[in-house]
């Protein structure tokens, strides 16, 4: 099957000779969940920006479901739909019209462009809020009516830059869901983001990029599997003592009735739960830590420094 | 993408300019009004009564051409060049950038909203302009490719205006200290004839110049500058403007990275 989104090679070196992207290459398959991570200045706006046209590649090659874009890039942006990082609407349009005009720009008819626009504001929950001009909106409906926007010429490949930045938790996680359901749908999905958690609850691919290089390349399993390492959280029912020893396991007290436990990849639990039976204490509820793959994350990152 | 698709793209950015001059009117269609208002009143009427004849017509009547072409660049050109640069400040321009709309489309969309601009205040000037003068037309066939063609000149200068702004201040330095003295030594308020010949010769580099006179020609039959040569200048500007401009969205100059 022909890649949603092929980069071979691809350079960037701006005007000012700082190197941005050192020939970095990557395929996303058609259907894919894909996040690219990396520390600010890393390259991933860089790449984004190449693949939507705003930013000039110094080499390389890029094709969007077998388009290639120094061929043919009229046809290769068809397929694709961008939510930026920043707000990039006139903020004096009211937000139907920002999302009317953008489908005009992709050539749809008066008619369907409204079809589309009312299509896409009221599933992202924005219809009510058609006719207010986009600066009245709050910062979660603008990044929605960004999506909106990136949607209307419904294109095979959505491409989110940093999608859930200034969105409070209720709203990020009904965008998750709608992000979920058009994937599920057969949208390729690209984002980059700062929360790794993000990218474990919906992406079945990562590449991390690091100072223009890609540092990894895999599935989301895969780079979990790797971690050879993991804190379990544990709440306990009666107090811990000061002192706590488990034989095997590094563990932490954080406080009188929470303990942290460290296990190795290949090591299991059960020992834990003998041990503290034995010393009369009771677990309650039992939780990993919610940045193990930031750990991970930060380990790469650093080794590629 | 095909002409079909290229041409919604295109009504769309034109509908949008419209929409966009029309929602703040008084600050794009009114102080044009009142401006020429006061011009007609002191130049045509207080001041005029006392110049007598120019060019063989009352001062008002030689004034009045002048004024609306006036209108007609200033509006063209300050259309193009607010709203483009105001999608460039606000990144909405990248709404068009990562769109498959092609260069030529762009840049046709915000020249035809500046030029429909430019048509709009001319009708509203002209009408203004009733209340102190008889308007008689030698040729409307001239009146009409005149106007076209330097509302489309100025909105393709504001357009490099706009590409090249930074600043808010970057889009006023040049109406300020370029266009409005090319617009006063362009015979608005004047007759060539008046000048001595060293500044008459000056002023022929003055894309104004042909402008004013071919439009005056036009509404009055008498003109400073010979009609071919003022279509001719006015070609050769605008096809200047058109190429530049192009170079400048073709090479994503201070927009793209």
């Amino acid at each position: 099957m022909i890649p949603a989104l092929k980069i071979e090679n691809l350079s960037k070196v701006y005007d000012n000779d700082f190197e941005a992207l050192k020939g970095i290459s990557l395929s996303v398959e058609q259907g894919d969940f894909f996040a690219l991570l990396g520390p600010n200045g890393a390259g991933k706006s860089t790449t984004i920006g190449i693949i939507c046209s705003l930013v000039a590649k110094s080499a390389g090659k890029i094709s969007v479901f077998g388009v290639d874009i120094d061929k043919d890039f009229p046809a290769a942006k068809r397929h694709i739909g961008i939510v930026p990082q920043e707000f990039n609407f006139n903020q004096f349009e009211k937000g139907l019209d920002i999302v009317i005009n953008q489908a005009g720009y992709y050539g749809l008819a008066p008619g369907l462009a409204r079809e589309r626009a009312e299509k896409y504001l009221r599933e992202l929950g924005l219809w009510e809020q058609r006719d207010i001009p986009a600066r009245m909106l709050s910062g979660g409906m603008k990044r929605r009516l960004m999506i909106a926007r990136s949607l209307v010429h419904e294109p095979q490949l959505l491409i989110l830059d940093e999608p859930s930045a200034g969105v409070d938790i209720e709203m990020r996680r009904s965008m998750w869901d709608f992000l979920r359901r058009i994937n599920a749908q057969g949208t390729t999905i690209i984002l980059t983001t700062h929360y790794l958690e993000e990218a474990e609850a919906l992406c079945r691919h990562i590449a991390i990029i690091n100072h223009g290089k890609i540092v990894e390349n895999t599935s989301m399993k895969q780079l979990l599997r790797q971690l050879d390492r993991e804190v379990f959280i544990l709440d306990c029912l009666e107090e811990l003592p000061e002192i706590i020893t488990i034989e095997g396991f590094s563990t932490h007290r954080v406080d009188d009735h929470t303990l942290e436990v460290e296990v190795q990849k290949g090591q299991h639990l059960n020992p834990v739960f003998t041990a503290l039976e034995a010393a009369g204490i009771h677990i309650s509820s039992m939780r990993n830590r919610a940045n193990r793959l930031e750990e991970m994350f930060v380990n790469l990152v650093e080794g590629a420094a | 993408m095909i002409a079909r698709e290229q041409y919604e793209a295109f009504m769309t950015i034109v509908r949008k300019e419209i929409k966009r001059y029309l929602r703040i009117w008084t600050q794009t269609l009114l102080p044009s009004a009142i401006t020429m208002s006061l011009y007609f009143v002191i130049f045509g009427t207080l001041i005029g009564s006392r110049i007598g004849e120019m060019g063989g017509f009352t001062y008002m009547e030689f004034v009045v051409p002048g004024l609306i072409m006036m209108a007609i660049v200033t509006n063209s050109y300050s259309n193009v060049v607010s709203s483009f640069f105001g999608s460039k400040f606000s990144g909405s321009v990248e709404e068009l950038l990562v769109s498959p709309v092609s260069n030529v489309v762009i840049l046709m969309g915000y020249v035809v909203g500046g030029v429909s601009r430019g048509l709009l205040v001319a009708v509203v000037v002209t009408l203004v302009s009733l209340f102190f003068t008889d308007l008689t037309v030698h040729s409307y066939f001239i009146v009409v490719v005149v106007v076209l063609m330097t509302s489309t000149l100025f909105a393709l200068a504001g357009f490099i205006n706009a590409v090249y702004a930074n600043s808010f201040d970057d889009i006023s330095i040049i109406p300020t200290f370029v266009l409005t003295p090319l617009i006063y030594l362009g015979g608005v308020f004047y007759s060539m004839d008046l000048l001595p010949e060293f500044w008459a010769n000056v002023s022929k580099l003055n894309p104004l110049v042909y402008v004013v006179n071919a439009f005056r020609y036009g509404v009055l039959g008498v003109s400073d500058v010979s009609l071919p040569v003022a279509f001719g200048m006015i070609i050769i500007f605008t096809t200047l403007a058109f190429g530049y401009s192009m170079h400048l969205l073709n090479s994503g100059k201070r927009l793209r990275q």
